[in-house]
């Protein structure tokens, strides 16, 4: 019974379609939705676009003969204008999938919206694991990073090296508080312990008092449980307040090459940090690197990098499955490893997330640095079967 | 060691000393503000905008021009207050007729416009501005370490206040201000350039937040968004202080600073609402604010 209903419907939907063609609108079109004006502006931002469109020109600007468009849109990191602009774009746009979806919060409601929709999201700037967990999608994939193994890379390994007594500074919101207790329970399974941490307001301009009281902590460890502008204030503050110059180290959970250029090597210096890219991390990254900065005037970080991966990925797929239907087209990228530029050997897990290393790094001092962009020393390669949350544990009822 | 209501007392000296020089700023560009509004009437949404612009001139002077701070923290000012002037004479000179709400959303129309293309062209992420090399390093002041560059901003930041409020209480000069906003029909019979004075006002207000700009690009990022962050608070200093008054605002803006230093000691989480609980405890009990005479 079910099984001729779903051949009626397929067969419904294609004498809608070209006999020729397998691609739905005669072209297959991908939205990039994110924040272009707010916090994160630079940490995927406008720079994801152009990466999304790099992607789309590499792969010869036609997958089955079809012509790929790119849109893009500025969520403002609201998941109702977010939630708004992905309806119209489904529904009277023709977008065939939504891309990068910078913000959990935006993230978690586009992949909602998608499920019903039964289309593709793939979400690269978004950090929360809830996407392949309990909230996971048969159509929506999670690309290069998450919590998780921010915490694995930076706690874990961090503790590995003598970090192990830390002070948490904790954006008083959801995501601080997720970051702070993935990150304590790396820690305290390496063997280290939390001595203290205080909660920041959002937007915080000055954390001088913060840091006194990371100060006297004695911590180890100063762990920057926030993102953005807060995160670079405080670490701005700390070197003037001379944290690291102290003998104490700080570790951001969220901060990528674009806000390290933003801060300057001078204050960032010697900061610990998670991404799952580094343009100077081979010949092949070292070219894309290039090829990106000569459009942009800025390396890629892992948001960017991932997106270019993220859209390459599906054009591939789309390209294997002969079509651009969602059920198959989901299952293509499932089933393929990800190599390319952004990840080796990366896998597609059942339940969305894309399994890849993550890199664990130390900014340089300004005397190290020998060219612009220049930034990171690799402390450790984290493998992305530790990395990651096992599909099986994730919470996602596609991967049980 | 000694402890007041569970807080080391060092602890205690070192968060009351930052919060002085937050108070810094926030009496800085209260300053300005009260200025303004003392004045002209205007309630200046562009406060935050100008205090941005400050700081963007002196990141921008130094990368292009190679003016270091010293030289930013004359020539910034000089710069936003200028094109205060321009934007008093062009525009709000013309509204000074009709309601002051219409001043109101002027400003606050140009305040979003220009943060706006600000962010465009240099994202938000902000750009690094270094300490001045001469105000580098810190010393230990047994309760805490205190960065010379924090101290020098309290200083000057103090300096700054007297000498504007000397000069608009004490000097003929800012006699002339006073009396050209009290009644300037009458003071305009008596020769005084009416229009200039109060485009000086303007352009001096500007010039205000402009060099507080300035003063706080090595601690901030200059970002962007460093205007609209700090706004709203200072409006709420220029509130309690009494809308308009000079000293007020001055003596509310260390006040409050004081306050929120507390505050995240014994209570971190409340630290950006303390000021704004402050605000609506004064309002109840005294609406003209603390130093405000009432109409």
């Amino acid at each position: 019974m079910k099984l001729s209903a779903a051949m009626a419907a397929a067969l419904l939907v294609a004498s809608a379609l070209p006999a020729a063609a397998q691609v739905s609108d005669n072209k297959v079109k991908i939205g990039i939705l994110n924040d272009q004006s707010g916090v994160y502006a630079d940490f995927g931002g406008k720079w994801s676009y152009e990466a999304a469109k790099m992607a789309v020109e590499d792969f010869g600007g036609k997958v089955l003969d079809m012509p790929i468009e790119v849109v893009t849109a500025d969520h403002q990191n609201k998941p109702d204008i977010a939630s708004n602009i992905a309806r119209q774009w489904y529904d009277t746009g023709q977008v065939d999938a939504i891309m990068e979806l910078t913000t959990s919060s935006v993230a978690l409601a586009v992949q909602g919206l998608s499920k019903e929709k039964k289309k593709i999201n793939l979400v690269t700037g978004a950090a929360t694991t809830e996407l392949t967990g309990k909230q996971c999608s048969p159509y929506g994939f999670h690309w290069a990073y998450d919590t998780n193994a921010l915490a694995v890379g930076t706690g874990g390994a961090l503790v590995k090296a003598g970090g192990d007594s830390w002070f948490f500074l904790t954006a008083d919101y959801a995501f601080g508080y997720s970051l702070e207790a993935q990150t304590t329970k790396f820690l305290t399974s390496n063997g280290g312990k939390v001595v203290g941490s205080v909660r920041h307001p959002l937007s915080n301009a000055d954390f001088s008092s913060f840091l006194l009281q990371a100060q006297s902590s004695g911590a180890k460890v100063i762990g920057l449980a926030n993102a953005g502008l807060d995160t670079a204030n405080a670490i701005k503050q700390a070197s003037e307040f001379g944290i690291v110059a102290g003998g104490q180290r700080l570790a951001a959970l969220l901060f990528t090459l674009a806000e390290v250029h933003g801060l300057g090597l001078e204050a960032a210096q010697g900061l610990s940090l998670t991404e799952g890219f580094y343009w100077d991390r081979d010949d092949a990254s070292r070219a894309f690197g290039k090829r990106f900065f000569e459009r942009t005037k800025r390396m890629p970080n892992m948001i960017q990098a991932g997106t270019y991966s993220g859209v390459t990925h599906y054009l591939k797929a789309i390209a294997r499955a002969g079509t651009d239907d969602t059920e198959k087209v989901a299952e293509a990228m499932r089933a393929m490893p990800v190599d390319d530029v952004f990840a080796k050997g990366g896998i597609v897990a059942k339940n969305g997330r894309m399994i890849h290393d993550m890199y664990l790094m130390e900014v340089k001092k300004p005397e190290e640095s020998k060219q612009p962009w220049d930034y990171f020393k690799v402390l450790a390669t984290v493998p992305g079967d530790q990395a990651y949350i096992k599909p099986s544990e994730s919470g996602c009822p596609l991967a049980q | 060691m000694t402890m007041v209501f569970g807080v080391p007392l060092q602890a205690l000296l070192g968060q009351l000393l930052v919060g002085l020089i937050n108070g810094s700023f926030y009496a800085l560009l209260s300053l300005g503000l009260a200025i303004i509004f003392g004045l002209l009437r205007i309630i200046n949404f562009a406060h935050g905008a100008q205090y941005m612009l400050g700081a963007f001139v002196a990141y921008l002077l130094l990368a292009y021009a190679g003016i270091g701070y010293w030289g930013a923290l004359i020539l910034a000012p000089l710069i936003v207050g200028l094109a205060g002037a321009a934007i008093e004479r062009l525009a709000l000179s013309r509204l000074y007729d009709l309601d002051p709400l219409y001043g109101l959303l002027f400003t606050f129309g140009l305040a979003l416009a220009i943060e706006g293309s600000f962010r465009y062209v240099y994202g938000s992420a902000g750009q690094p501005y270094a300490v001045p090399q001469a105000l580098t390093g810190a010393r230990n002041l047994g309760f805490m370490v205190l960065p010379n560059y924090r101290g020098w901003v309290v200083v000057a930041s103090l300096a700054i206040c007297v000498a504007t409020w000397l000069a608009i209480e004490k000097t003929k000069f800012g006699a002339y201000l006073r009396a050209a906003t009290e009644n300037p029909t009458l003071v305009r019979a008596f020769g005084v350039n009416v229009p200039l004075l109060l485009t000086f006002t303007y352009g001096l207000g500007a010039a205000l937040a402009g060099l507080a700009g300035v003063m706080a690009a090595p601690i901030y990022q200059v970002s962007p968004l460093m205007g609209s962050n700090i706004i709203i608070v200072v409006f709420a200093v220029v509130v309690v202080g009494g809308m308009g008054s000079i000293l007020g605002a001055v003596v509310t803006g260390y006040m409050l600073g004081l306050c929120e230093g507390l505050t995240k000691v014994f209570y971190p989480e409340a630290s950006n609402i303390v000021i704004f609980v402050i605000m609506a405890i004064v309002l109840l009990i005294r609406p003209a604010g603390l130093f405000g005479r009432t109409a």
